[in-house]
């Protein structure tokens, strides 16, 4: 792990940026082991993020998956992605960009907040990944001139003021003919449910009252708002939730708790 | 000059199971190390392992489907048949392949010849590292990284550290793991016989007052005997001559064989049940012996390695591909999951048939003769030992179905 961290400005770099800090912050060793604590919490699979490890696996399948069939690169190689270019939108402590990292991908990884990006370049550090974070925002980026082969964009449109600018901003961040996943959550009778009652997997794993079931967007809403965007929407898959195992799974027809959309640019 | 080596996993134990698991996670991308204390040239000689394994069905598959099963052509004896009889009673069990659809039920393979094909099966894998000899003389583990340090200074920094080192394993006791173990108080004698007449491919397992006694079809007219005797008489019956000893064998096998004569060594097995209490721990799984040795009375050891080791490669392949870290948690959790009640499962049933088969006392007698004239005449009992001879019981990995990753 690093101990020193400097104080350089990263903005617009695209190398790793282990060890360098968001524009002019100035990093003490105490605020060093306290990120490594966060840290620490994030990738604890048994830790508050545990809904979130749960769900991971299920997830980058799905990825994997549609960036393969996008691409037409290989289901079975350990590093198909080399040569393409991700960003990971909302990327927190880390636990999709790794993953895409490992499997050969150049990623950026963006979240507003600044703690979690000091935690996610300190796992990355520890794990020996070379990821290009930044505490930014994908308005930002776009505005930057930006473009990735692939924009990753799990878990964040709920969260989203402003959707249809939101997604302007997306369908600038993609090339032509690149591809955005996106994930979210349905707004169904039984995502009502889940929301409020859903503990351990939907009230855990998003701080309470970050949700508001009433912005949550059906898989019609999202594929229309993707068109007036610019993009070209696939069909949705389902990442569907047993409570008895504590696994997820993918399906075709059960998108009514969670959801995720590829969407080509035009 | 020590230097450090990276490797994706790093495999202590470089015996059947190790090498099979090694050579599947290789097949599959991942960069290998395994690491042995033994001389590679060695192991593959008769004088060093005289014993030969009943390979199940199931596990031929795995065997296949990571490229070792093409080096022993030539080299396997399907089993067609099993029979399995007690004593001088003429009451049997008989186990067909016809009775299950096609296939061989099993095939037995010389222990040797496997070392042999498994370690030409790992020549051809450029991201395979076979250091033999070589042994470890530390251990350490961290939320990152398994790294070893070798008795000649060099270190290996792995994500995942595989303990396929055996019964003793020195990756379990390092890990301050305990086993639950008991003895049995029998040894497994062990040679090759030559006959008069031909064996068809049937498998037969006596149950004699000692313990069990198996006749095991090998290639041409050759076939493996496992006999279980008391403990106490084991140094006599490792003691008689040559000739003495034909005599015992050609005893108990009767005389469907013809002539039988006994060719090469002899090699005497304590015979203990054990379990290691946790299947593993941070960075660290153990497989195959390491984690449960078992009695050979239903030839199931190296078959149970080898399903913790087509489990393995298949939670291991899943996640690399999905870009996971291969060493985590949920990674090892998985795995041990999916194996302890299978492993547990198994170890019970041939317990408790041990225990019944091995004593003389008549109503055990009685009560087993019938048992098995009643399994015998209900088929889906029949189907059910069947299937698990075949090794196709439980929740079984894609690589021992036949099917690839
Ligand atoms: C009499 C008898 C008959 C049997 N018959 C059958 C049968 O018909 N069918 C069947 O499926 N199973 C059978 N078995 C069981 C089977 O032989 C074992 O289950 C199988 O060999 C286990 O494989 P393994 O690779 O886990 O362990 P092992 O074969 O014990 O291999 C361990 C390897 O690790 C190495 N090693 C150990 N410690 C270290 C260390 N500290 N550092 C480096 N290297 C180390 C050793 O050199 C060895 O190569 C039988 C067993 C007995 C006793």
């Amino acid at each position: 792990m690093s101990k020193k961290m400097s104080t350089e400005n990263n903005s617009g770099s695209k190398q790793a940026t282990t060890g360098r800090m968001a524009e002019g912050v100035t990093v003490n060793e105490d605020e060093v082991a306290f990120f490594a604590r966060i840290a620490d919490q994030w990738w604890d699979e048994n830790g508050p993020f545990r809904p979130l490890h749960l769900l991971n696996p299920t997830r980058l399948a799905y990825i994997r998956a549609a960036i393969n069939a996008h691409t037409g690169t290989s289901e079975t190689s350990l590093k198909p992605f080399e040569g393409i270019r991700i960003l990971d939108i909302g990327c927190g402590g880390g636990l999709l960009s790794e993953p895409l990292c490992r499997l050969g991908a150049s990623v950026t990884g963006v979240d507003a907040s600044e703690r979690n990006i000091e935690v996610a370049k300190i796992h990355a550090t520890r794990m020996g990944l070379t990821i290009d974070y930044r505490n930014t925002t994908a308005e930002a980026l776009a505005e930057a001139g930006e473009q990735f082969d692939v924009v990753v964009n799990m878990e964040v449109v709920e969260h989203v003021a402003d959707v249809p600018a939101y997604l302007a901003a997306c369908r600038a961040l993609v090339k032509p003919g690149g591809l955005m996943l996106m994930s979210t959550l349905n707004r169904t009778a039984r995502s009502f449910i889940f929301a409020i009652v859903g503990a351990e997997y939907v009230l855990r794993w998003l701080p309470i009252g970050a949700h508001d079931w009433n912005k949550f967007l059906t898989p019609r809403e999202l594929a229309d708002a993707l068109k007036t965007a610019g993009f070209t929407p696939e069909a949705p898959t389902g990442f569907v939730f047993n409570p008895l195992t504590g696994n997820w799974k993918l399906s075709d027809r059960d998108v009514a708790v969670n959801y995720a959309m590829g969407a080509v640019a035009a | 000059m020590p230097h450090d080596q990276t490797t994706d996993i790093a495999i202590l134990g470089g015996g059947l199971a190790g090498l099979a698991a090694g050579i599947g996670l290789a097949a599959h991308g991942l960069d290998v190390t395994v690491i042995d204390r033994g001389e590679p040239g060695d192991q593959t000689l008769e004088s060093f392992d005289g014993r030969s394994s009943a390979i199940a069905y199931a596990s031929c598959n795995l065997l296949k489907a990571i490229g070792v099963w093409e080096h022993l052509e030539g080299r396997h004896q399907p089993i067609r048949e099993i029979r399995v009889s007690d004593g001088p009673s003429l009451m049997h069990l008989h186990f067909d392949h016809r009775d299950l659809g096609a296939g061989p039920l099993g095939e037995m393979v010389e222990n040797r010849h496997m070392r042999l094909a498994l370690h030409a099966r790992a020549k051809e894998l450029p991201n395979l590292r076979h250091l033999a000899p070589a042994s470890v003389t530390e251990i350490e583990r961290d939320a990152v990284a398994a790294r070893l340090t070798l008795a000649d200074g060099n270190t290996i920094t792995a994500w995942l550290l595989l303990g396929i080192d055996g019964r003793a394993s020195q990756a379990r006791r390092d890990a301050g793991i305990t086993v639950t173990e008991w003895g049995y108080d029998q040894v497994g004698i062990v040679c090759s016989i030559e006959h008069e007449l031909p064996h068809g491919g049937v498998a037969h397992e006596r149950f004699l007052p000692s313990g069990p006694f198996a006749i095991l079809p090998l290639t041409g007219n050759r076939s493996s005997l496992v006999w279980t005797e008391k403990q106490h008489l084991a140094d006599t019956v490792m003691g008689l001559s040559p000739r003495a000893f034909e005599a015992e064998v050609q005893r108990r096998c009767g005389d469907f064989l013809g002539k039988v004569k006994v060719i090469g060594g002899r090699w005497c097995y304590p015979l203990t049940l054990q379990f290691a209490d946790r299947y593993t721990d941070t960075r660290l799984a153990l497989v195959g012996d390491a984690a449960h040795g078992i009695h050979p009375i239903a030839g199931q050891g190296l078959n149970m390695g080898l399903r913790d080791v087509a489990a393995l490669i298949e939670v291991i392949v899943e996640a690399a591909r999905a870009g996971l870290d291969i060493g985590s948690g949920a990674v090892l959790d998985r795995y041990a999951r999916w194996r302890e009640f299978d492993n547990v499962t198994l170890m019970g049933v041939t317990d408790v048939l041990n225990r019944l088969f091995s004593n003389d006392i008549a109503p055990v007698r009685i009560a087993r003769d019938l048992g098995l004239a009643v399994v015998d005449r209900i088929p889906p009992l029949k189907n059910f030992f069947m299937a698990h001879a075949r090794g196709t019981v439980g929740t079984l990995p894609k690589l021992l179905s036949g099917d690839r990753l």
